[in-house]
């Protein structure tokens, strides 16, 4: 709906632009390998993302103290928009050509890649098969490999509320928390029967829950409370959004127009004009159903949009009121189309020539496969058949438009009692 | 209704009525449009502001009519006809609703109407066509507006399967005609002469639509509100 207020960029809307965001440390969410540690240190450093990698790997060397550092920096550092500024990528690309293809990988990518598997290689190479270690490492690599799927996740859910995009499936998300916990807890069940303390299970189990039990009755209120003052903070949060979206509209329509009005104080008809066309368009907003795009303004495909659409015109251009109501709904075909400007048609004759007479009704009903349109004024009226030949307002572009469509256009007009004009028209078959 | 006609009618009657909105500046405003008892016969015997007061007003003055506006602190409108409904019911001199709002939502205009207001008038309302209003809800008599008379007529609409109640539940061909003519933008009077009825005949009709509306039809208004997600 065209907005007879101008919109200038309010203060209260526009961020600065100049004003830099704070410069924080985030793992990276975009060209990650990992968890994008070292993409983020890369981009909060300001130095080649393959550096850091590097620098990581040779840390991995010395007994695994980049593993260890990795971690930290994972669990630690919050996901974000780290070290990139590009738009994220699907793993598929188009082509010039249109063909979608799988992208190729860049070269920082591939060469970390491969630099994991050497440092993997070497690792295994050193680890002796079948040594007492052995009992050891791989369970402790199993715990590992559970625990990164879990991280990696919840970083995932992070994520996706971050982006609010990417709503995937919940199964494999299922999936994959159950393999991260399987793996965890297959990695420690091996400790125990390794350690041969099989036999003493129960005693620890015992005291394990003996201990989880202490915690939770020590902590649990606490928490509880937290996560309460969380969530409380959240729909705080939320409310504070929707006022300031409430008030962002108020001040771009409502404001302007008012400020429209003290200054054409004067001049009754504009002040209407601009009240009304302010009245429908925030009555609109206001009571427009959530998620139908509250600012869309695009072409209707429905008889009620297209008759409200053509009346809201009309009355903005030529400052008379018109009432309307709808009945029923249809999608918008040929015939019911070229209906819609005959009616169009016909509401500007009565704004134009009967708008002193008070609003111009408009109504329009769908019953069955007929469409009923009735634009009604109740200004002086006039003699149908004393309109000379050569205007071609009424009979061409309502009656004539009406009968070469299939429809029929009744037209009712006493001097003095006002005008109706009639239109009804067969649905096209569907 | 045009003004002389709303003028005829108030030469020789009287109504007392409450106004309840919760803006001060529009009770003036109405006090100020109709108030003058001796050119109106309107008399405002009372204001409120919320639910609680409007129910105390209504009860110590018992009036004829209440303004009453749809969106008040402490349950809106909706909740004022229902601690008042015994007064509504009272056989001598029953206390009956106009309901006045800035909002022509459905489902603001179907839930007052269910609640048992007789009429449902916008804000945008001249100040002579309020009047005549009132007298005819005082008279016992449905105000309905084009678009309410609208919303009506899309809430019987598309009854395919008949109703197990149909003498209820189903608007007669001539309520139905008489609806239209309303939504339309005919007055009272010019539909009686376009259908070559009385007055009191169409003011009968229209009164059946809302009984219709408050009283049965329940599945059906259901049914047309969960469509268009209104409850």
């Amino acid at each position: 709906m065209p907005v007879a207020t101008p919109r200038p960029a309010g203060p209260s809307r526009a961020p600065a632009p100049e004003e830099q965001p704070l410069r924080k440390l985030y793992r990276s969410a975009d060209g990650r390998l990992l968890g994008g540690v070292a993409r983020g240190l890369a981009g909060h450093l300001g130095l080649p993302v393959i550096w850091v990698r590097l620098a990581f790997l040779g840390l991995f060397m010395a007994d695994g103290l980049g593993v260890l550092l990795y971690a930290v920096f994972w669990i630690v550092v919050p996901l974000g928009v780290g070290g990139r500024t590009t738009e994220p990528r699907s793993v598929f690309e188009t082509t010039p050509d249109g063909r979608r293809r799988l992208r190729k990988p860049d070269k920082g990518q591939l060469f970390a890649m491969v630099a994991l598997l050497i440092g993997a290689a070497i690792f295994a190479g050193n680890v002796q098969m079948g040594s007492s270690a052995n009992r050891y490492i791989w369970p402790t690599l199993l715990i590992g490999a559970g625990v990164v799927l879990v991280w990696r996740q919840a970083d995932n859910a992070r994520r996706a509320r971050w982006t609010e995009v990417g709503r995937r499936r919940r199964l494999l998300q299922l999936g994959r928390a159950l393999a991260g916990v399987a793996l965890v807890g297959m990695g420690l069940t091996v400790f125990v029967v390794v350690r041969g303390s099989a036999a003493q299970l129960g005693n620890v189990l015992t005291a394990a829950i003996a201990v989880i039990a202490g915690v939770a009755l020590l902590a649990g209120p606490w928490l509880v409370r937290m996560t309460q003052d969380l969530s409380e903070e959240r729909t705080m949060r939320i409310r504070a959004q929707e006022r300031a979206e409430v008030a962002a509209h108020v001040h771009d329509s409502v404001l302007h127009t008012l400020t429209l009005i003290q200054r054409s104080a004067d001049d009754g008809g504009e002040v209407r004009r601009l009240a009304r066309a302010q009245e429908r368009e925030l009555r609109n907003w206001l009571y427009k159903p959530e998620g139908t795009g509250k600012d869309e303004d695009e072409e209707p495909d429905t008889l009620a949009e297209a008759v409200k659409k053509a009346a809201a015109e009309v009355e903005d251009k030529h400052g008379v009121p018109l009432e309307v109501v709808v009945v029923g709904d249809c999608p918008l075909d040929e015939k019911v189309s070229a209906q819609m400007q005959a009616a169009r048609e016909a509401m500007v004759n009565a704004a134009k020539y009967g708008g002193e007479g008070g609003a111009v009704q408009v109504y329009a009903e769908v019953e069955g496969r007929t469409v009923f349109v009735s634009v009604r004024d109740r200004g002086p009226g006039f003699d149908p058949d004393s309109v000379p030949q050569d205007r071609m307002g009424v009979r061409e572009s309502i009656i004539g438009r009406m009968q070469r469509n299939g429809g029929t256009a009744r037209l009712r007009s006493v001097p003095g009692g006002g005008t109706e004009v009639e239109l009804e028209m067969e649905r096209a078959s569907e | 209704m045009t003004e002389t006609e709303a003028a005829a009618e108030t030469t020789e009657r009287r109504v007392r009525v409450v106004l309840v909105d919760d803006h001060r500046m529009f009770r003036t405003g109405v006090q100020a449009e109709i108030g003058q008892t001796e050119s109106t016969g309107v008399e405002v015997v009372g204001e409120a502001a919320d639910v609680d007061q409007a129910v105390t007003v209504i009860t110590a003055t018992r009036p004829e009519v209440v303004l009453l506006d749809v969106h008040l602190p402490g349950g809106g409108g909706v909740e004022v006809l229902r601690r008042c409904a015994s007064l509504m019911a009272a056989g001598e001199n029953p206390v009956r609703f106009l309901a006045l709002s800035v909002s022509d939502a459905a489902e603001d205009v179907i839930g007052v109407i269910r609640g048992g207001a007789r009429g449902y008038v916008t804000k945008t309302i001249t100040g002579a066509d309020l009047v005549g209003s009132i007298f005819r809800v005082q008279d016992g008599d449905a105000v309905f507006s084009p678009r309410l008379a609208g919303f009506v007529l899309d809430a019987f609409a598309s009854t395919d399967a008949p109703p197990v109640d149909e003498d209820l539940d189903r608007l007669t061909q001539r309520e139905r005609e008489v609806l239209r003519l309303i939504a339309r933008g005919y007055a009272y009077k010019e539909i009686a002469k376009q259908l070559f009825i009385s007055v009191k005949t169409v003011e009968s009709h229209v009164s059946a639509v809302l009984r219709k509306l408050q009283l049965s039809n329940r599945h059906e208004l259901t049914r047309w509100a969960t469509a268009r997600r209104l409850v």
